[in-house]
């Protein structure tokens, strides 16, 4: 069975090397700024201790203040996993830096989340629709769809 | 028996069955009508063309959603559609005459499943299995389902359910059947 890290001690680990960079953290989850989730995430892929070299799964909820988009990392060598989430304020233009570069993983899932949800990846090398179609007019798995 | 005293019989039978054979062997037609054994069957061309067209319906191996488990089912040996002289489900349009759209239908998928249609000869036939295909089922509201395939072809014949059972399509078949019975090629 995978070994849930706790979220706060991670939290810890990642506040040590990035002063400022953790918005909250529990047991669940570490939540971090939209601005440093690309170091933080290449921390946690290359820090050995931590390796976390498997995006599990990528996605996002509307809580209607604001957008969380959800990180599932797993790390192979040592079975254990983690969840890491950004937050991002701007209704308008939702934007999270794109992670592909580290998990290829990341590629449709990223893209599954800008099509439904409109989070705009940046740095994302083919960021279009991937369920709906071009031209289709809105993101639907927003709360204010319809 | 030496080796050429071999040929020689096998010779022999075959020149022997050669000669008895010079005449074909007539039917056995005893069994038959004094007007079918010469060959005179009264009927209109319509009766036969439908009789023919109803009985071996081939329909389009084309599953959208979790009613194509049932349609397979109705194809397995269980409720078994080769009765109705549907053994072989098409993979291509070009020969199939029915297609049984069973699923939901999204507006994605719309494009391909009108060109398959197209591309299927006349006389073709639609059934729409399900309440996805019917009317959109629970799906109707949403941004991404087609409200009823009648939106995008003709359908024929409704099966209702969710997912209607084998029995429910065969019933539809039947009622397909019926409608086929039913034509004319004067109308045609």
């Amino acid at each position: 069975m995978t070994k849930a890290l706790n979220g706060e001690e991670v939290a810890k680990k990642i506040a040590k090397k990035f002063p400022g960079s953790i918005a909250a953290a529990d047991k669940a989850a570490v939540v971090v700024t939209s601005k440093s989730l690309y170091q933080v995430a290449e921390f946690l892929k290359n820090t050995r201790t931590l390796d976390f070299d498997y995006l599990t799964n990528l996605t996002a909820v509307d809580y209607t203040d604001y957008f969380e988009v959800v990180y599932h990392l797993i790390s192979l060598r040592h079975n254990h996993s983690v969840v890491l989430k950004a937050r991002c304020y701007d209704r308008d233009k939702p934007a999270v830096p794109s992670v592909v570069s580290l998990w290829r993983a990341a590629d449709f899932q990223e893209r599954e989340a800008y099509d439904l949800m409109g989070i705009i990846f940046e740095g994302h090398p083919n960021l279009k629709r991937l369920l709906l179609w071009e031209g289709f007019v809105g993101h639907p798995l927003r709360r204010d769809y319809l | 028996m030496p080796l050429k005293e071999i040929d020689i019989a096998e010779g022999l039978k075959i020149n022997s069955l050669m000669e008895a054979s010079q005449q074909p062997i007539p039917d056995p037609d005893k069994w038959l009508d004094e007007e079918i054994r010469r060959n005179v069957l009264i009927t209109t061309v319509d009766y036969v063309l439908d009789w023919a067209r109803s009985r071996s319906l081939f329909p389009l191996m084309f599953g959208l959603a979790c009613c194509a488990f049932e349609m397979i089912g109705a194809a397995a040996s269980r409720f078994d559609i080769a009765r109705f002289g549907m053994d072989i489900f098409r993979w291509s349009p070009r020969q199939a005459d029915l297609m049984i759209v069973a699923g939901t239908l999204t507006w994605k998928m719309a494009p391909a499943v009108k060109l398959v249609y197209e591309q299927m000869p006349e006389p073709k036939w639609v059934i729409a299995m399900g309440q996805c295909a019917i009317s959109g089922g629970p799906f109707r509201e949403s941004y991404s389902v087609v409200p009823g395939i009648n939106r995008i072809i003709p359908v024929d014949v409704y099966v209702p359910g969710c997912p209607p059972r084998p029995e429910g399509l065969l019933h539809g078949i039947r009622k397909i059947h019926e409608k086929i019975i039913r034509e004319s090629i004067k109308k045609a």
